[in-house]
């Protein structure tokens, strides 16, 4: 957003602002209501109606939350992982033995999680043995390929890739430097990973022929996929940066989109479930929609204190919800 | 963004196996001074207090990926630090301990490189806890001991009921011979009032201010700089004036430089930039104040490696004489060429 534009479209005003009442490092909406995790031990569940529920899952720092849809796993410095469902019940899935904490969760296809720790990986299936893989050196984000049982773990000098199931045995997709979280393509045929520089790389995984994003202005901490896997929405930048992924080569060779200018850093994205529309959060606290076809922009949420640090979309897409790390936060109405 | 939110002290403990880091560690954590402290420790069990905030490290160090060797960073620490800030509230500092055979840059380094980390917390000041009884053997066979001395800020030679007054005299000879403005205190079981370890704000630009202590005068150098080194030991080197030993560590080095005169900042800066690019790896740390011509303010700055930050400072004052002083410690550095360099960036106009 050019700060020379004349006022630009606004839903400002149909944002239900919540009380989160602590810093908000994620947050997923399971069935209708809003699920924002908080900095330390708490879920909050927020209803259409405004009502709320806080469910305590840790007992100290949520360093991670993910979800499915049907229920939120969060990690945290307590060395535990926990599901939480719709209805608020919580299961306990993993401790780690050395009272680790883990700040990395996956989940895969039936029930599947993952989760690092130390120099670990870990898996398990929704009722199984816990499986896991050591590695030459921090394990950091993973990723389950979208198809068959096979996890990415990032980790300094790579990505390896894991089939915890089979007896193959893990191959390392090498690039120097510290790769701090991997996604795969939602057709499967790319690895993408964030690095400690500000750069994305990423692996065809048919050849395993490198691939550089870059052109950042800061480390990217935000990715997401649009639903169809045709762009990845990356934050990173003083504008919203968006690689094509549709052809057989994917971004290589190709130029990234760049919408959304504005003076401040972007640090969050979350992609529309269907429509092909960007919210993307800035350090400053602002969030635009951005719509990819022509660039259009709408302001759901003026600047604040602090930068944002959750969004996410209900599975119709008809509702927004965000948080920052200074606890302000809310539901965006768009139906 | 709120730019008056204070960032989060990081005081960084390092010093030989057995010197007494842990000591220190539990003394901080013990005493009743109102402070809650964040640990990041490589040996849980060390502690022995029930602290919330204790978190295990992998001290795992990284190169940054632009080819420099000296661009380490601990891949550990951001991560640590990361997850540490959401739970903003609860600490009101955070000690890192590294373990006996650590090189402190890295750890530094890190709070120069990650804009996260940088954001939000500051590096307060490194402090290494020597053994007075083992330390001189230890600068001798560990080029870890002398990185730990050379990096510190605060240095404690603790357990100096083992030994006498003249070796003590002795250790703390050595240590000047590396490292010329840490403060130095003589300590028994790692018994110090805690505000001399703690929030010492030796890294804030603000506090740059004593470059040498009493104990070494610039002519000094200049003097011991007219004696041929061309013999390769790695042991100190000792000269007496007037009863009081000198100690030229033969790989580990202070480089202390200065000038009346102002300086021209059109020399200096690529001077100094030029320098620790060059010399990146063999300059551990780097301090200086700065009078330059035609400006009314003194300009600060310091270094870790190639990483190097500066800032005006102040006014000169009136009364005050505006004396360059510059001090580098680091190891097989060209002392000829940078006392040359630095000379030939007065102001000749």
């Amino acid at each position: 957003m050019s700060d020379t534009h004349g006022p630009i479209p606004s839903v400002v005003d149909r944002v239900k602002p919540v009380t989160a009442g602590a810093p908000v490092f994620g947050v997923h909406f399971l069935k209708d209501r809003a699920v924002f995790a908080l900095g330390e031990e708490t879920l909050l569940f927020v209803a259409a109606d405004g009502s709320e529920q806080r469910i305590r899952t840790h007992a100290g720092g949520i360093l991670a939350a993910v979800s499915d849809g049907t229920r939120i796993v969060t990690a945290g410095d307590d060395g535990k992982v926990v599901a939480t469902n719709a209805t608020g019940e919580t299961e306990m899935l993993a401790t780690d033995a050395k009272h680790r904490w883990i700040d990395r969760v996956a989940l895969g296809p039936d029930g599947a999680v993952a989760w690092s720790a130390g120099k670990q990986a870990f898996m398990r299936k929704a009722k199984g043995e816990v499986k896991l893989l050591d590695l030459p050196s921090s394990a950091g984000g993973l990723a389950f390929s979208p198809k068959g049982l096979r996890v990415a773990i990032a980790h300094y000098g790579g990505v390896t890739l894991w089939f915890p199931n089979a007896q193959a045995t893990p191959e390392t997709f090498a690039w120097k430097g510290s790769h701090l979280d991997v996604m795969f393509s939602p057709d499967g045929r790319f690895l993408v990973s964030s690095m400690q520089e500000p750069t994305l790389h990423g692996w065809r995984l048919a050849d395993a022929k490198d691939m550089r994003m870059s052109g950042y202005s800061a480390k990217v901490r935000s990715m997401a996929w649009m639903a169809d896997g045709k762009w990845l929405a990356t934050s990173g930048s003083e504008q919203l940066i968006l690689w094509p992924f549709g052809g057989k080569d994917g971004p290589m060779g190709k130029q990234p989109r760049m919408l959304a200018p504005y003076s401040k850093r972007a640090v969050a994205v979350a992609c529309h479930p269907k429509q092909e529309i960007v919210a993307v959060g800035f350090e400053d606290g602002l969030i635009m929609l951005c719509r990819i076809e022509d660039g259009a922009e709408i302001l759901a949420k003026k600047p604040g204190t602090a930068p944002v640090s959750a969004m996410a979309w209900s599975a119709d897409g008809a509702k927004l919800a965000f948080g920052t790390e200074d606890g302000e936060a809310g539901i965006a109405d768009l139906a | 963004m709120p730019e008056t939110a204070e960032k989060i002290p990081v005081t960084v403990l390092t010093g030989y196996l057995g010197a007494g880091k842990t000591t220190l560690l539990n003394r901080i954590l013990s005493e009743p001074h109102g402070k809650k402290y964040a640990v990041i420790v490589n040996e849980f069990g060390e502690i022995g207090i029930d602290n919330d905030l204790i978190v295990g490290a992998d001290e795992e160090v990284f190169e940054m990926n632009n080819g420099c060797i000296c661009c380490t960073v601990r891949g550990d620490l951001i991560r640590i630090i990361d997850g540490l800030m959401r739970r903003k509230g609860k600490f009101d500092a955070i000690i890192v301990e590294t373990t006996g055979l650590a090189d402190p840059a890295p750890v530094a380094q890190t709070f120069f490189v990650d804009e996260n980390v940088g954001n939000k917390t500051k590096l307060d000041a490194v402090v290494t806890v020597a053994d007075a009884k083992w330390l001189r053997d230890r600068l001798k066979d560990a080029p870890e001991a002398k990185n730990q001395i050379a990096f510190a800020d605060v240095i404690l030679i603790n357990k100096t009921d083992l030994v006498s007054d003249a070796e003590l005299r002795e250790t703390e000879a050595r240590i000047r011979g590396i490292n010329p403005y840490a403060r130095l205190h003589r300590t028994q079981r790692a018994q110090i009032p805690l505000n001399e370890v703690l929030d010492r704000k030796a890294f804030d630009l603000e506090r740059i201010l004593d470059i040498e202590p009493a104990f070494l005068e610039a002519d000094d150098h200049d003097h011991d700089h007219h004696h041929g080194h061309d013999h390769h030991h790695d042991h100190g080197h000792s000269h007496s004036h007037g009863g009081l030993k000198h100690y030229h560590d033969e790989e580990m080095q202070s480089i202390s430089l200065s000038s009346d005169q102002p300086l021209d900042p059109d020399k200096f800066f690529p001077f100094i930039q030029n320098l620790t690019q060059a010399e990146g790896p063999n300059i551990l740390r780097c301090k200086g104040i700065v009078a330059l011509k035609d400006d009314p303010q003194r300009f600060v700055f310091q270094g870790v490696h190639m990483m190097l930050e500066g800032d005006h400072q102040r006014e000169w004052r009136e009364d005050e004489k505006r004396t360059s002083r510059v001090v580098f410690i680091g190891r097989n550095l060209p002392e000829e060429k940078i006392r040359k360099g630095f000379e030939s960036t007065v102001a000749t106009y």
